[in-house]
């Protein structure tokens, strides 16, 4: 059995984003326009700064996490109340739960395309060709799937906001501070406690805060997208009507 | 370093394994594929770190993306809930666990600290209060509550098998009948779904109860080695050599209370899922039987054309 030296820190946390880049980049092709660019926002400036930079600023947290006392436990007891999630744990679980919506879209687009199938072979026709063909057209974005692709972007600025929310509420002021103050069992008395890094962490953390209110924003964009294509569809489908023509009529003269 | 760092690698591509213990060298013979396991020395990685003891970092690694391919290949013939299950395993278990809560548990026996100078004493308490890992127990559950969709696919390359030699069979005694060469047809045998009855369906059956159980064995071992799904602050402990009782800290216990919990709760989403796709399965099953009692006029042919051509046998269809 070959002993490999280890090639890099940790190469498994990368790998295990590309693969989840893999599950979730294939709903890609289903996306609005405004879809595709949240999907490299998320990628580049979150996931991939989440894994290149800011793992290592948060990878002593902990051990360089010092207070002014000798006393064996203090340490971990006021870590542990300063610090009841880590911020890199927070962001993970944030980036996994927003780019979950998307997989609704990706069943949904199975499940139609299932049906496509089957209609039509019941139809007759069953060249392959055929087949493969509904496999790689890209769907249109209407009816239910149009709901779907609508809760979903919902869902995910929900989610988003949720965890700005939580995050605020465990470090107010979204800003790291250099020095708590810890009296809990079993630190003799208020002992001082410094935090590693703690600029840096503020820096990361504004970062993170603002592209993820940039991709709240996109989402919220998208939903108007979509909104508005469909009343703009609608306006011209009844064109025909007096309501729909004298609609027209209003909008044509704003 | 006490700990060996495992690799398991559950695909194909490795070739001959051997077992390295920490008491001696016993190499085994290559195991067929696609399982092969190798055991290498503890080796430095990313969650030891910063940290101020500088010693080895146990952890149990697993190619999880290997296991995935697998289980995607055996998802083509799986139900709607089964595929909505695995998606649910691999975003809300595997990725959280591997991108996660490794790096939680990463100090945990390091950052284990008691109030006592005396040697021994952290490394017996540690071992009193956490007989197995937390990250140890989430892999072995994710990876048994995952082999028996193996079992299902171990069922349909078998299928496939007998199908295709019965084919080669046909093709070369009476030569072409259909307007397909034999390599289409295999193509074809190759990518075709089947549909879940029969005995796939009993096989299908018992993996779906396999995962249920499983899955809510290793809650109740979590349940009961833990004492529950909290982890406390503080732990007290008289072993011996502890010159009495100290007073030993446990490293992150809120961090690691939520991610039990949240554990917790993806796996018991898997659970319901599994009851859902039970259901789902014996409800489709009485249906199909009450619709061939109906059917009972159909031809032989007819039948067997029914049972290797339909996709997916719709509840009411065939009592139209």
């Amino acid at each position: 059995m070959p002993l490999t030296p280890p090639a890099e820190p940790d190469p498994e946390p990368k790998m295990n984003w590309a693969s989840f880049y893999a599950v979730i980049s294939g709903v890609n092709r289903h996306s609005t326009g405004i879809g595709r660019i949240w999907l490299s926002v998320l990628f580049i400036f979150r996931i991939l700064v989440l894994v290149v930079a800011a793992e290592s600023v948060w990878g002593d947290e902990k051990s360089g996490f010092t207070c002014n006392t000798q006393q064996p436990g203090c340490n971990s007891v006021c870590y542990d109340h300063f610090f009841p999630i880590s911020h890199i744990r927070l962001w993970a679980l944030q980036l996994i739960l927003v780019s979950t919506p998307a997989l609704l879209v990706a069943m949904h687009v199975a499940h139609r395309r299932h049906v496509d199938k089957r209609i039509y072979k019941l139809s007759g026709r069953t060249n392959p060709k055929d087949l493969e063909q509904i496999k790689s057209q890209k769907m249109k974005i209407t009816g239910a799937l149009w709901w779907t692709y609508v809760i979903s972007l919902l869902f995910r600025v929900i989610f988003e906001v949720t965890f700005m929310y939580l995050f605020y509420m465990i470090y107010p002021g979204y800003k790291m501070i250099r020095l708590v103050k810890c009296d809990s069992y079993p630190c003799p008395n208020t002992v001082d406690c410094f935090v590693s890094r703690p600029t840096e962490k503020t820096v990361f953390t504004v970062f993170m805060l603002a592209v993820s209110g940039v991709c709240i924003l996109l989402n919220i964009a998208e939903v108007v997208f979509l909104v508005g294509k469909v009343c703009s569809k609608h306006l011209h489908d009844a064109g025909d009507t007096s309501m729909g023509a004298w609609i027209q009529q209003k909008l044509r003269l704003l | 370093c006490l700990y060996l760092r495992t690799e398991w690698a559950l695909s194909s591509g490795q070739g001959g394994s051997s077992v390295h213990t920490n008491a001696g060298r016993g190499p085994s013979p290559a195991s067929s594929p696609p399982f092969s396991f190798s055991v290498s020395r503890a080796r430095r990685v990313n969650p030891c770190s910063g940290r101020r003891s500088g010693s080895c970092c146990p952890s149990v690694r697993m190619s999880w993306p290997a296991l995935y391919a697998q289980l995607v290949g055996a998802n083509r013939h799986s139900t709607s809930l089964g595929k909505i299950w695995l998606s649910v395993l691999f975003v809300f278990r595997v990725m959280v666990l591997m991108v996660a809560a490794e790096t939680v548990w990463g100090d945990e026996q390091s950052d284990f600290v008691c109030n006592t100078l005396q040697p021994g004493c952290e490394n017996v308490c540690y071992d009193q209060f956490f007989p197995v890992s937390h990250i140890r127990l989430w892999c072995l559950q994710l990876v048994f509550v995952a082999a028996p969709t193996l079992l299902v696919s171990m069922y349909v390359a078998y299928r496939n098998h007998g199908d295709k030699k019965k084919l080669l069979e046909n093709s070369s005694r009476t030569g072409f009948l259909s307007s397909r060469s034999p390599e289409e047809e295999l193509e074809a045998l190759k990518r075709r779904r089947l549909p879940i009855t029969g005995p796939l369906w009993w096989t299908y059956f018992i993996s779906v109860v396999a995962k249920l159980l499983i899955e809510v064995g290793f809650m109740y071992a979590l349940h009961v080695v833990y004492d529950g799904f909290r982890m406390p602050r503080l732990v007290q402990c008289d072993q011996w050599p502890c010159p009495n009782l100290v007073d030993c800290f446990i490293s992150r216990p809120t961090e690691k209370t939520i991610f039990t919990v949240f554990m917790a709760t993806a796996s018991s989403i898997c659970m319901v899922l599994n009851g859902a796709e039970l259901a789902y399965l014996v409800t489709k099953a009485i249906t199909r039987s009450l619709c061939r009692k109906k059917d009972g006029t159909l031809t032989s042919r007819e039948k067997t054309w029914r049972g290797t051509n339909e996709r997916s046998p719709g509840s009411l269809r065939c009592c139209n």
